[in-house]
């Protein structure tokens, strides 16, 4: 993994206490079918820590009010707190302003966002958007509908057998006609990093912009978006430890003040007559209606939370643990792993013989086991690798080493009961 | 708490793992696919239909234990029956499945295995998918079925 590659991981997992972190993530506590709960499905979503609960609680117990609205002191609580909440997430991304952080209500939105509005004035007919062969449906489609609107083509960049992109035939498919490269960080089917900073700097030669899909990187990696250079980088809350139904849209200041709004509404405008409409400056011109006050404060508060706890950290143990699952769970007999790629995040797809992962999920469930099986919104990965769906262990912070012991005793089960 | 024997009754793995009937009809004059894009199983049903009566009978596909055993057994019980006759097994093996009322009074038989489904509402949709797509084939449609 890239981020944790640089330091001694070691070194660095050796004051991460666990145990200590887990105690701060109520839901933990749970017992499934009298089994304490083993989650390995944050790719879904993450668990919440009692910071980001509190933070749901304070904010409706002491805040509540409209922002950017009244006069009143409630009202400029809020406001203030929704603002501080841009400023957290820029220095979280390093963004160079406040201005171009945009919430949505998550990756999804996000990036239809840029496809509706950045795309829809930039993408004609004859043009074509790149996409990679592992992206989830949620990069595809939006662009598949402005590519049958505007009568533009949809490119598809290929990947390897181990599930890492071709970088030789990525950089192929660019050429002029390349407006747009939609690029998932982290493959959340394969857990594969793209070297998004080299495939950027590639699309920018030849004029294109780049919309980086981040919901599987913040969480496990260390993200700058200035180093990147990249245009447009979207993230959910719910994946990083933070409120389902927040995200973020990044989006350099220029192409922002650029784009025609995304949605009509309250706050995005600066004047209406029925003449005529004057759109708010950025980021409230892509900000239309309340927006989910509750949810920017319960991120606000993942993200301090994992500021508190040193994202190089959670990086390191992640690794550590990955590389172990790797291990333990690959040396099962049966067990192919899918996605093998050399720079990983957080992820552990594989299939066994001839048990199909419906049947995997049941019977892990049925051990307090929380797995992802299926398509992982990413059929085309599978049609690439031959199958109709993975067992995926996705990992947190909170996941430890015993867990991946349960789960290696969970396939044996699986075994048993298919033998 | 439900018990994963229940789920994978001998009966079931045993079917799954040796379905019945698993083969396209070349005498078929009805058929239609099924798919569950939840978990990507994938059916075909094929029917020989002589007037009203299922005369021959065969699927193809793949799919986790539950469903790829319900479409094995669904084929033993169907054959010979007529279209109504199929169709009230079918209601009446919905019923077992999801857990709900008596439906009608119609014998099960060895489907009877499938009770355990009921303990396990995310399964339902496996266990009845090749049903779905008999139903479809019986009704004649063309369009593929979905249990999503």
């Amino acid at each position: 993994m890239s981020a944790a590659a640089a330091v001694p991981i070691r070194d660095k997992a050796a004051s991460f206490d666990v145990e200590r972190i887990r105690k701060g993530f109520p839901i933990l506590r749970t017992k499934v079918h009298g089994h304490p709960l083993v989650y390995l499905d944050n790719a879904a979503t993450s668990q919440k820590p009692r910071e980001v609960i509190d933070a749901l609680v304070r904010y409706y117990e002491g805040e509540n009010a409209n922002i950017h609205r009244g006069v009143h002191y409630l009202s400029q609580i809020a406001t203030e707190e929704f603002e501080r909440a841009r400023e957290t997430v820029r220095t979280f991304v390093n963004a160079a302003r406040a201005s171009e952080i945009i919430f949505t209500r998550g990756t999804t939105e996000a990036l239809n966002l840029v496809a509706q509005t950045y795309g829809k004035t930039n993408v004609g007919a004859g043009d074509e958007v790149l996409i990679t062969a592992m992206e989830h449906h949620s990069n595809i489609v939006p662009w598949q509908m402005l590519c049958a609107e505007k009568g533009a083509k949809l490119r598809v960049a290929p990947m390897n057998d181990e599930g890492e992109l071709l970088l030789a035939e990525y950089e192929k498919l660019l050429s002029a006609k390349t407006k747009v490269v939609a690029v998932g960080h982290v493959s959340n089917a394969l857990g594969t990093i793209n070297p998004v900073k080299q495939m950027i700097a590639a699309a920018h030669a030849k004029g294109a912009v780049v919309v980086v899909d981040g919901a599987q990187a913040v969480p496990h990696l260390k993200v700058d978006v200035q180093d990147l250079d990249a245009d447009f980088y979207a993230f959910s809350g719910h994946k990083m430890y933070g409120p389902t139904g927040i995200g973020v849209l990044y989006g350099k200041q220029a192409l922002l003040e650029a784009m025609p709004p995304y949605q009509g509404g309250g706050d995005m405008i600066s004047s209406v007559t029925f003449e005529k409409t004057t759109y708010n400056k950025v980021p409230h011109k892509f900000e239309a209606g309340t927006p989910d006050m509750a949810g920017v404060a319960g991120l606000m508060a993942a993200i301090d939370y994992m500021n508190g706890i040193g994202i190089e950290k959670i990086a390191a143990h992640e690794h550590e643990l990955l590389e172990y699952a790797t291990e333990v769970i690959g040396a099962i007999e049966g067990v192919r792993l899918i996605g093998t790629a050399r720079e990983k995040a957080g992820v552990l797809s594989f299939v066994l013989d001839e048990v199909h992962p419906h049947d995997i999920g049941t019977i892990l469930d049925q051990q307090g086991i929380a797995v992802r099986t299926g398509h992982h919104c990413a059929q085309p990965v599978m049609e690439r690798f031959s199958i109709p769906a993975t067992v995926r262990a996705s990992f947190a912070m909170y996941n430890t080493k015993g867990e991946v012991d349960a789960l290696a005793l969970g396939i044996r089960k699986v075994r048993e009961v298919f033998a | 708490m439900p018990e994963l024997r229940d789920l994978y009754q001998e009966v079931i793995l045993e079917h799954s793992k040796a379905p019945r009937n698993y083969k396209a009809l070349e005498s078929a004059n009805h058929k239609a696919e099924g798919y569950n894009p939840l978990c990507g199983d994938r059916f075909t049903v094929y029917l020989e239909m002589d007037g009203d009566k299922i005369r021959e009978i065969g699927f193809q596909g793949a799919g986790c234990a539950i469903s790829k055993a319900s479409a094995s057994m669904m084929t033993q019980s169907v054959k010979g029956k007529t279209k109504e006759e199929a169709e009230k097994i079918f209601h009446r093996f919905h019923d077992l499945v999801t857990g709900h009322g008596q439906g009608e009074d119609v014998e099960l038989g060895k489907l009877a295995v499938f009770s355990g489904v009921s303990e396990f509402p995310m399964r339902v949709k496996c266990a009845t998918l090749a049903w779905h797509t008999l139903e479809a084939a019986l009704e004649g449609k063309q369009e593929k079925v979905s249990t999503e």
